[in-house]
């Protein structure tokens, strides 16, 4: 079992385990859901907006070649810097030397999940420049050298109290139980920021292929600071983020905010398509936007899950999941968590590896029901296991399924293999749940299900004769 | 063979290997435009009178101040109501803007935003008051760009944002937004163009509801009735 499956089953066992941790995460979740409902039930028509929303993805990721051509075409017209990165190591050595190049002392950045993917925050830091993260939940997680618990609500499960110490030991603040102070105190420190800070990085929600713009979603305000004041603009992105037209964010906007935070439109919602012009007031200098494939293209040639790159990362899917719900954002071990992240992250870290992820899940399939731009997410898990097993089955699993083979091919051995487990089932009762147990694994955390006095084919044998 | 052309290679290497079978897939023809989104998007009255009651009743929700004035001589008394109440000291605005007109009878230190301006003295002021592009009664969004917002900080680094509209910017929709951002600017779209819905906010910690996050702590719009391009019959909007 390679070392993040290991890593995953303690974890997870562990969260499970701490029941004040997922009573705070359930009850955040629950007015998430609340105002969701309620705001979904604005749409006249939630479901044809899914629809209208999948299929404008796909034409994009079907044409993406193109759009993305036209995308960096008309950036570069307007005065920006296109970079194309393969993998991680690419983005961030480009970053790095353009941070070196402006001899950037302060270096602000508003939350982007991508920059977490190629750990740029660390690269920076070992390079010497200081980084601030301006968005309040990644602020607080940065400060406590904490990855993001849910790619859209960074901090959700910290209480206010946790957040007080915090402030108080980093940043010398009084101790406060009231979110408003604590948020004005994460506002002080960060408006010097802002104000120091020679390069602004951020991400961006989507990229408008017939304008070269992107699109940045936030209720805070930091992305905007953090795309105004600083003289250069880095933005980091997927190459999947594209949208073909302008126009298409008149109800992706709405879609986002509806799954995301239960809200009808973010508060900000800001399209940037390049450095200030000549006759602007203000506005960054240079504007350098970095493309990144990172495994991106293997998603896409795979025709099966390429409906995956549709994902607008709006964390929906996280939010309804059992799983996500019970053993916590950290548990995964990704950038991205939840069932898009148990989707997603075999693509661009390796099956074998991470393959374990789609087997913790109930296939309950809300996540799918829940997805604004419809991924299939729930049978992408159960294709992972199927790949996963194709790929690289254990030896003890080859060997399982062809001994099952064996005797399910054989209409009186099964028979027979029935009746045996029957006559030792009252024998397996006194060592139940025991490390005796032969069913221990299984048995140490769940109930094994008794034997039907009848089985099916006695039941059949009964009603035929 | 450089970064740029491996990716696009591998995109059309990868989107030559068979269609998928998802069923959104196979629906290719997407007509663009207004009149394919707005039946499923929410909905908004068709009467002028019911879409200023929406935005006020979108503004109320956000915590928007929404204020409706008759004409430009009813703003400037808002303006100078509004310093008073809320003590400013000083307030930015657009050098060249008919904001400074509003402006002229108010008692207030003046801050005319150019290419000069330096940041921190525009963090101090006590509002910052533009124009915009549009109000969407839809969303309750005030949209503005570099252009009709005096640049991109003017509108997000003072705690206090007003915004200064007119009855005939008032627009539905966010089709309709976008399709006044492409008539008015295109090709030559400002650098910088945001759709603007209440006061800064976050919810980061135990989902609490906390204004003024990073941007302005407050959000003020005042819609002027200017002549002309107004419907007789207007709902007042609540009082604020
Ligand atoms: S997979 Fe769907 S629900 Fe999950 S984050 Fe992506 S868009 Fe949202």
């Amino acid at each position: 079992m390679a070392s993040s499956a290991s890593q995953f089953n303690a974890d997870a066992t562990r969260m499970v385990g701490d029941l004040g941790h997922r009573q705070m995460v359930q009850q955040s979740l629950s007015g998430y859901q609340k105002a969701r409902s309620s705001n979904a039930g604005r749409f006249q028509d939630w479901e044809s907006a899914r629809s209208r929303a999948a299929a404008t993805k796909d034409e994009a990721i079907r044409h993406l070649d193109r759009y993305l051509e036209q995308f960096e075409e008309k950036l570069i017209a307007r005065g920006a810097k296109v970079f194309w990165a393969n993998d991680a190591t690419e983005a961030r050595s480009y970053i790095l030397d353009l941070a070196r190049a402006k001899q950037a002392k302060a270096i602000v950045k508003s939350k982007t999940m991508v920059s977490e993917e190629i750990h740029l925050n660390e690269a920076l830091e070992k390079a010497g420049f200081h980084v601030v993260e301006s968005d309040l939940g990644e602020f607080i997680v940065q400060l406590r050298h904490e990855a993001p618990y849910h790619i859209v609500f960074p901090a959700m499960h910290l209480t206010r109290g946790q957040i007080s110490d915090l402030f108080q030991q980093k940043l010398g603040a009084e101790a406060t139980s009231d979110p408003e102070a604590l948020t004005m105190t994460a506002r002080r420190t960060l408006r010097q920021a802002y104000i120091a800070a020679d390069m602004g990085i951020t991400g961006a929600n989507f990229a408008v292929a017939e304008t070269g713009m992107i699109s940045i979603t936030e209720n805070e305000g930091n992305a905007r600071l953090t795309s105004a004041l600083p003289k250069t603009h880095v933005v980091l992105l997927g190459i999947e983020k594209i949208l073909p037209r302008l126009a298409d964010l008149s109800f992706f906007l709405p879609m986002l905010a509806t799954a995301g935070t239960g809200q009808q439109l973010t508060c900000y919602n800001s399209m940037v398509g390049g450095p200030r012009s000549a006759e602007e007031i203000d506005g960054p200098e240079e504007m350098h936007v970095v493309l990144l494939d990172n495994g991106r293209t293997r998603l896409l040639a795979d025709a099966e899950q390429r409906d995956a790159l549709r994902c607008i990362r709006c964390g929906a899917c996280l939010n309804v999941c059992p799983i996500f719900r019970n053993v916590g954002g950290h548990a995964y071990g990704t950038t991205y968590q939840g069932p898009i992240g148990s989707v997603i992250t075999p693509h661009l870290r390796g099956l074998q590896s991470w393959q374990h992820l789609s087997q913790a899940s109930s296939l309950c399939g809300a996540c799918t029901e829940t997805c604004p731009v419809k991924i299939d997410l729930h049978h992408h898990l159960l294709q992972n296991r199927r790949n996963a097993v194709a790929e690289k089955a254990s030896p003890f699993q080859q060997l399982g399924f062809r001994a099952f083979a064996f005797v399910v091919n054989r209409p009186g051995l099964f028979a027979f293999a029935v009746r045996a487990m029957k006559c030792f089932s009252p024998l397996q009762r006194l060592f139940n749940a025991t490390p005796a147990d032969p069913a221990w694994p299984w048995t140490k955390s769940r109930e094994l299900p008794s034997f039907a006095r009848k089985s099916f084919r006695d039941l059949w044998k009964q009603r035929t004769s | 063979m450089n970064a740029r052309d491996s990716i696009l290679a591998r995109v059309r290497e990868a989107l030559r290997g068979g269609s998928s079978s998802h069923p959104a897939e196979s629906e290719t023809q997407l007509a663009d435009g207004p009149r394919e989104v707005r039946p499923f998007l929410p909905k908004v009255p068709d009467d002028f009178a019911g879409q200023v009651a929406l935005f006020a009743e979108r503004s109320e929700s956000l915590k928007t101040e929404f204020l409706s004035c008759a004409d430009e001589a009813a703003a400037s008394a808002q303006l100078q109501l509004l310093s008073d109440r809320e003590g400013w000291e000083s307030v930015a605005f657009p050098a060249d803007s008919e904001i400074r007109g509003l402006l002229t009878g108010v008692s207030v230190g003046k801050l005319e935003v150019s290419r000069s301006t330096v940041k921190t003295d525009l963090e101090k002021v006590s509002a910052g008051i533009t124009g915009c592009d549009a109000l969407i009664a839809q969303t309750g969004s005030v949209l503005l760009t570099a252009k009709s917002g005096g640049g991109r900080a003017l509108s997000v680094l003072p705690v206090h944002h007003v915004v200064v509209a007119t009855y005939s910017q008032l627009v539905p929709d966010l089709p309709a937004a976008f399709e006044l951002l492409e008539k008015k600017y295109a090709p030559n779209f400002p650098s910088f163009m945001t759709f603007i819905t209440g006061p800064s906010r976050t919810g980061d910690i135990e989902r609490v509801l906390v204004l003024g996050a990073h941007g302005p702590r407050k959000l003020t719009v005042i819609l002027v009735e200017s002549a002309g391009t107004n419907p007789s019959s207007i709902e007042q909007p609540p009082p604020s």
